[in-house]
C-alpha cells in the first residue's frame, strides 16, 4: 500500500515527491515542441489526434438542436471523406447527456462515448451531496465517462484528504459503467509542484483519467503541465502497474498544438499510451483545424474553412 | 497647376493607438515663417489618465522582457528613424527656423542616443548592481530594478533631440513613460510615435500628448500612479510647485542637464538587496 | 504499438551558397595564400567535400598583421567609439539576417544537428555582436580605469566545436574594445569564418580590421609567434595553450586562454529529478559533448543513484543520432576522424580499466563519424576516463555520500571551468557553488551561455574570461601589470 488511506499518509506521500523545478520543466517542453513532424508521422498524428479528440460543447446557450448538430461532427467529421476517423468522445453538460446517447446511437455513433461534466463543473463550488445528485444524473442519462472537477480551494488550503475522498465517492458512482477523470484545473493550481501533486493525489483516488482543465480558465493545457502530468502517469505506473490516461483540455487549438501534445506523449510516458484508451484532447475548434490539414497533406494546397463543415 | 500636398493630422499617442484629445480640442502651431502648419491636439486631464492607465498596463510586461529584447527593440527604433531622417529634417527645419545642416546634425544626435541607450539595457547591473560581501554566510546581491511610470516633460528645443534625450533612457530599464511634448515645438514628437509604432515598442511603453504645460503639470504631479517625473520642459517655478505636490506619494522628481549619462537611467531605478544563506 | 516514428525532416541545403573555394581575408579581400596551398574541408556526416580554403603560412600572417596594424593605427584606433560600436550592431544584424544561411553551413561543416545551429550557436553569435556593440563607446563604466586603451593588435585561435560562436566570442569584445583582429579558424571548421568575412564586407568594416587566415597547427604558431601581435586569445586544447604559455614567455605579449574541462555535474538527493536528467543529458551530450566545459563526470549522491540511472538510461533511448541535417536529430557527427579516433581510444579504457559501459541501441549511419550516447558506471577517480577529458558522448558516473564527499571528488581535477549542482535547496546550492573551484557554476541548468555572463575556468582550464564586463579586461591595457 503506497498510502493507508489517512490524510496524513496521504500528505506525507505528496511531500515526498520530488519537487519540479519551472524553467528546467519549460526548458525540456521548449525542446519537445521544436520536434518537426512531416509526410507520412504528420497524417499519422493527425488521424490520431482527430480519434482522440473530446469533441465538446459546455456552454450555457447549449440546446439539444447544438448537441444533435454536434454528435453528427463527431461520427462523421468530414463528409466528403469516408476515411477520416471518428473522434474519441462528446463532451456535454450531464443534462444533454440523453440526447446526445439516442442521437450517436440513431446516426451509426455508438462505438463514440459521451463523457458528462459534473461535480458543479467547472467551479466545484457545491457540497458533496449536490456533487454526488450531479453526478448520479449523468450515469442514469447513460454517460460512458464523468469529468469531475476536484475542489481547488479544498487542495490550496491544504484540506486535501477531502480533495481525496470526494474523487473516491465519485469513482464509487461511476462502477463499473463509467470512467473517471480527474479534471484538476491547472490554471488555478498554477505551480507544477502543485501540479504533481494533484495527479498523484487524483490516481491514488481511482481516477482513471487526469485531466488539466475545464477550459473556463487560462492558462490551461500548456505543453509544460501536460509534461509534469505525463510524467507522473509514467512513474505511477512504474509504481503500481496501473496506466492512467491523460487529457489535456483548453487552449490546443491549431494542429501544431495537438501535434506537440502526441510528440510530448511519444517522448514522456511513451508509445503506450498514445491511443484514445489512455490519451485524449478536449477540444471544440481543433477538429476542424485537423480537417484542413488533412486535406492539405491529401491535396497539396492550403485549404479553406468553407471546405469544412461548422457543426 | 501643381501637385496639393497632403496634409497630415497630428494626434495624441496613446497605448500605441493615435487619439484625438478627448476634448475635441486643438491649438495652432505655426512654422518659424508664421505659416500654419497643423493643428495637434490640446490634451486635457483625461487624456493623460488614459496615458497613466496604458502605461502602467504595459509596465510590467516591458520590465519582465529580458534586457536583450528591449535593447534590440531600442536599436530598432534608431534603423526605422535614420530611414526617417529627411522626414524629420523637414519638419526641424519648419518648425525651428534653422538650415537643414544643423536639422540633419540634430536629427543623427538622436538617432546616436537611441542607439547609444540599446547598449545600455543589458549592462546596468553590471555597472551598477553589486554582489556585497556582508560579514556573515549570505549570498547578498543588489540590482537594480525599472521604478514603474515615468512621466517626462521634454525640453523644448531641440525639438527632436529634447524629446529622444529624455524619453530613451527612461524606456531603457524597463520603465514605461507619458512624455508631455513641447508646447511650442510638438510636432517632432507626433513624428517619433509613428516611429514608434512601427518599431516593435509594445503599445503603451510610451505615450505622448501634446497641449499646454501649465494645463497639464499639476495633473502630473498630483496622479498617484506616476512614480517618477524629468521637468526638463517646465520653468522653475512649475518645477517647484510639481515637487510639492509630488511629495505626496514621494515621487523621484529629475532635472537632468542636456547630456548622455547612465544617471539618467539609474535615477529612475530602485535597488534590490537580497540575502540568501549559504549552507547545507 | 504505435507508429509515431517521425518522417525525415530535412532542413534544405539549398540556402547555403558555399563556394568550390576560399581564400584567405585579408585587408578587406580574399586574396589567394602566397604559396598557393590550400586544404578541403568535409562534412563529417557523410565525407563529401565542401570547398576548398586556402593554407595561410607564414608570409601570409605577415601580411594579415601587418593588414591589422595599418588598419590599427590608421583607421579604427583614430574612429570615435561609438562608431566602431555601430559596425559591430551591424555585423549582428546582418548576423540576424542571414541566419538560416549560416546554421545550415555551421551544421554541414561541424556535424551538429541543425537544430542546434540554428536555436543556440547562430543566435548566440548575434546576440554577442549585439552586447558587445553596446561597450564600445561606454568603456569607461566597465569598470576598468577611466579611458581604458585597447592592446592593439590581437591574434586569435578558435575551436572546431562551436565555430561561429567562438569567432564571435573572441571578435566582438576585441573590436568593441577598439583591438583589430587576426584570427584563424580550425582547420576542419573553416567555413562560416569565411562566410562572416563576406558580413564585414557587407557591413562596410574598414578593411584589414578583421582578417581571417585559415590553415593548421602550423599557421596557429606562426601567428601567435609573430612579432607585432599584442595578444593572444586562444580556445583548444590544455595542451596547447601551455605551448602558448611557454611561446611567449619571453615576451610583453598577453593571452587569454580557454582550455580543456572534466566538470562534474552533481546530483544531490534534494534535486528536482525530471529536470536533474535533463540536465545530465544536456551536459554530456549537447553538441555530441564537444563542449570544454561538458557535464563528463556525474557524481550522483549515492542514495539516489539506482533511480537516476534508470531514468537516465531510459531518457537516453530517446536521443535521436543521426543526420544532422535532419530536424529531429539531437546528436549529430562527431566533426573528425581523428576525434573519433580519440574518443574510442580513451573510452576503451574505461573497458580495459573495469568500468561498466551502456549505451542504447541506435542505428549509426554507415559513412561519416559517429558515436553512440554511452555512460559508464562503476567509475572511481583513478580511472583515465574520469581524469581526461574525452570530448565526445562519453558520461564516467561516479557516486558520493555527504555534500563534503562530492565537493572534494568534484574539485579533484587539475581542471577547473565549469560544474553543475542540482538540489532544491537554495543554501546548499551557494555553499556548494562557494566550495567549488570551477569559473563556471549551474545550478539547476547546464551549458547555459549569454554574452552578458563571464565564462572561463581555474586551474589548467585556462586564464580570464570571455563575455561581460569581465571579458572586456582581456582586450584593454592593464592599468598596472606590463604584460597579463
Amino acid at each position: 500500500m503506497i498510502i493507508d488511506g489517512s490524510e496524513s499518509s496521504l500528505k506525507k506521500f505528496l511531500s515526498d515527491l520530488p519537487p519540479v523545478d519551472q524553467v528546467g520543466a519549460d526548458s525540456r517542453a521548449a525542446m519537445l515542441s521544436t520536434r518537426s513532424i512531416k509526410t507520412t508521422s504528420k497524417a499519422w498524428a493527425i488521424d490520431m489526434a482527430i480519434s482522440m479528440v473530446d469533441l465538446t460543447t459546455l456552454e450555457g446557450a447549449d440546446s439539444a438542436g447544438k448537441v444533435k448538430a454536434l454528435c453528427a461532427k463527431a461520427v462523421r467529421p468530414d463528409p466528403t471523406d469516408l476515411s477520416v476517423p471518428s473522434v474519441g468522445a462528446i463532451c456535454v453538460y450531464n443534462d444533454m447527456v440523453k440526447i446526445a446517447r439516442t442521437e450517436l446511437n440513431s446516426i451509426g455513433g455508438k462505438d463514440i462515448a459521451v463523457a458528462a461534466v459534473a461535480t458543479a463543473f467547472p467551479s466545484g463550488r457545491a457540497s458533496i451531496a449536490v456533487k454526488k445528485l450531479d453526478t448520479q444524473d449523468a450515469i442514469d442519462a447513460g454517460a460512458n465517462e464523468i469529468d469531475m472537477v476536484i475542489d481547488r480551494g479544498a487542495f490550496l488550503s491544504g484540506r486535501i484528504g477531502e480533495v481525496f475522498e470526494e474523487i473516491k465517492v465519485i469513482k464509487q458512482l461511476c462502477g463499473a459503467q463509467a470512467h473517471l477523470k480527474v479534471i484538476l484545473e491547472t490554471g488555478e493550481l498554477v505551480t507544477y509542484d502543485n501540479v504533481r501533486k494533484a495527479s498523484y493525489l487524483a490516481m491514488l483516488a481511482g481516477a482513471d483519467f487526469i485531466k488539466t482543465s475545464t477550459g473556463k480558465v487560462a492558462p490551461a493545457a500548456t505543453v509544460p503541465v501536460v509534461l509534469v502530468m505525463l510524467e507522473a502517469v509514467r512513474d505511477y505506473f512504474a509504481l503500481t502497474g496501473k496506466k492512467i490516461g491523460v487529457k489535456p483540455a483548453g487552449g490546443i487549438r491549431t494542429t501544431k498544438d495537438a501535434i506537440k501534445q502526441l510528440v510530448l506523449v511519444n517522448e514522456t510516458a511513451g508509445p503506450q499510451w498514445l491511443n484514445p484508451a489512455l490519451f485524449r484532447i478536449g477540444a471544440s475548434a481543433l477538429l476542424n483545424d485537423l480537417l484542413m490539414q488533412r486535406m492539405k497533406l491529401r491535396t497539396g494546397h492550403y485549404a479553406s474553412a468553407n471546405y469544412v463543415t461548422m457543426d | 497647376m501643381s501637385r496639393i500636398d497632403v496634409n497630415k493630422t497630428y494626434k495624441l499617442f496613446i497605448g500605441g493607438a493615435f487619439p484625438r484629445s478627448e476634448s475635441g480640442r486643438v491649438y495652432e502651431i505655426k512654422g518659424a515663417n508664421k505659416k500654419f502648419i497643423a493643428n495637434p491636439a490640446l490634451a486635457s486631464r483625461k487624456d493623460l489618465r488614459d496615458a497613466v492607465v496604458a502605461a502602467k498596463a504595459a509596465q510590467s510586461v516591458w520590465a519582465n522582457a529580458t534586457a536583450f529584447n528591449r535593447g534590440q527593440i531600442l536599436y530598432r527604433v534608431a534603423e526605422i528613424m535614420q530611414g526617417r531622417s529627411d522626414q524629420f529634417i523637414d519638419e526641424i527645419c519648419a518648425l525651428e527656423g534653422v538650415t537643414t545642416k544643423v536639422a540633419k546634425v540634430q536629427v543623427e544626435e538622436a538617432i546616436d542616443t537611441w542607439v547609444w541607450y540599446s547598449g545600455w539595457c543589458d549592462k546596468l547591473s553590471s555597472v551598477s548592481g553589486s554582489l556585497n560581501q556582508v560579514s556573515g554566510p549570505f549570498y547578498n546581491f543588489t540590482t537594480p530594478e525599472a521604478l514603474g511610470v515615468v512621466a517626462i516633460f521634454a525640453e523644448n528645443k531641440p525639438s527632436l533631440l529634447g524629446v529622444v534625450r529624455t524619453l530613451a533612457p527612461v524606456i531603457a530599464s524597463g520603465n514605461t513613460a507619458v512624455l508631455i511634448a513641447s508646447e511650442s515645438y510638438p510636432l517632432p514628437a507626433i513624428t517619433l510615435s509613428e516611429v514608434l509604432a512601427t518599431s516593435d515598442v509594445p503599445g503603451g511603453v510610451v505615450n505622448i500628448l501634446t497641449g499646454k504645460i501649465s494645463e497639464l503639470a499639476p495633473w502630473v504631479g498630483s496622479h498617484m500612479e506616476i512614480d517618477g517625473v524629468d521637468v526638463a520642459g517646465l520653468s522653475k517655478k512649475q518645477e517647484e510647485e510639481l515637487k510639492l505636490v509630488g511629495a505626496d506619494n514621494l515621487k523621484r522628481i529629475f532635472r537632468f542637464n542636456p547630456t548622455n549619462h547612465p544617471e539618467r537611467i539609474l535615477s529612475f531605478m530602485e535597488q534590490k538587496t537580497v540575502w540568501h544563506p549559504i549552507g547545507l | 504499438m504505435s507508429g509515431f516514428e517521425y518522417a525525415s525532416a530535412p532542413e534544405s541545403k539549398a540556402i547555403a551558397n558555399i563556394a568550390t573555394s576560399y581564400g584567405l581575408f585579408i585587408g578587406g579581400k580574399f586574396v589567394e595564400p602566397k604559396n598557393g596551398k590550400g586544404f578541403n574541408t568535409i562534412n563529417p556526416a557523410t565525407e563529401e567535400i565542401l570547398s576548398k580554403v586556402g593554407y595561410a603560412d607564414k608570409l601570409d600572417i605577415d601580411l594579415a598583421v601587418k593588414s591589422a596594424r595599418t588598419a590599427f593605427t590608421k583607421v579604427w584606433s583614430k574612429m570615435p567609439a561609438k562608431e566602431r560600436g555601430k559596425y559591430l550592431y551591424r555585423i549582428a544584424r546582418i548576423l540576424q539576417e542571414r541566419a538560416r544561411e549560416f546554421a545550415v553551413v555551421e551544421t554541414l561543416d561541424n556535424g551538429k544537428p541543425i537544430r542546434e545551429s540554428r536555436d543556440t550557436d547562430i543566435p548566440l553569435a548575434a546576440a554577442h555582436f549585439f552586447y558587445h556593440a553596446g561597450w564600445a563607446d561606454k568603456l569607461d563604466y566597465a569598470g576598468l580605469g577611466s579611458k581604458p586603451k585597447p592592446v592593439g593588435v590581437v591574434g586569435q585561435i578558435i575551436p572546431w566545436n562551436f565555430p561561429l560562436l567562438m569567432l564571435a566570442w573572441k571578435i566582438a569584445p576585441a573590436l568593441a574594445a577598439g583591438n583589430t583582429v587576426v584570427l584563424k579558424p580550425a582547420e576542419t571548421t573553416p567555413l562560416t569564418a569565411l562566410l562572416f568575412a563576406q558580413v564585414c564586407q557587407q557591413a562596410g568594416l574598414p578593411d584589414g580590421v578583421v582578417n581571417i587566415v585559415t590553415g593548421d597547427g602550423i599557421t596557429g604558431a606562426a601567428l601567435v609567434n609573430h612579432s607585432d601581435i599584442n595578444k593572444i586569445a586562444f580556445t583548444g586544447s590544455t595542451e596547447v595553450g601551455k605551448a602558448i604559455a611557454r611561446s611567449i614567455s619571453n615576451t610583453k605579449k598577453s593571452a587569454t586562454l580557454e582550455l580543456g574541462g572534466k566538470a562534474a555535474n552533481l546530483v544531490f538527493d534534494d534535486a528536482a529529478i525530471d529536470e536533474a536528467i535533463e540536465g545530465i543529458v544536456n551536459g554530456i551530450f549537447f553538441n555530441q559533448g564537444h563542449v570544454c566545459c561538458a557535464g563528463s563526470r556525474l557524481l550522483v549522491q549515492e542514495n539516489v543513484a539506482d533511480e537516476v540511472l534508470e531514468k537516465l538510461k531510459k531518457r537516453m533511448s530517446l536521443i535521436r543520432v543521426g543526420d544532422p541535417m535532419d530536424k529531429n536529430t539531437d546528436l549529430g557527427a562527431i566533426n573528425s576522424a581523428e576525434q573519433l579516433k580519440r574518443i574510442h581510444d580513451i573510452s576503451n579504457t574505461g573497458d580495459a580499466e573495469g568500468a561498466n559501459r551502456w549505451s542504447p541501441e541506435c542505428k549509426l549511419p554507415s559513412k561519416g563519424y559517429w558515436y553512440p550516447p554511452t555512460i559508464f558506471t562503476g567509475v572511481s577517480q583513478s580511472h583515465r576516463i574520469a581524469r581526461d577529458e574525452i570530448f565526445g558522448p562519453v558520461l564516467s558516473v561516479l557516486t558520493f555520500r555527504t555534500p563534503a564527499e562530492g565537493i572534494e571528488k568534484a574539485n579533484n581535477t587539475m581542471y577547473g571551468l565549469s560544474a553543475g549542482v542540482w538540489s532544491d535547496k537554495g543554501s546548499k546550492i551557494l555553499w556548494a557553488a562557494k566550495q567549488l573551484k570551477a569559473g563556471v557554476i549551474w545550478s539547476n541548468t547546464f551549458n547555459k551561455f549569454d554574452p552578458a555572463s563571464p565564462f572561463g575556468g581555474y586551474k589548467e582550464s585556462g586564464w580570464g574570461r570571455e563575455g561581460g564586463r569581465h571579458g572586456l579586461a582581456g582586450y584593454l591595457t592593464s592599468q598596472v601589470k606590463e604584460s597579463k
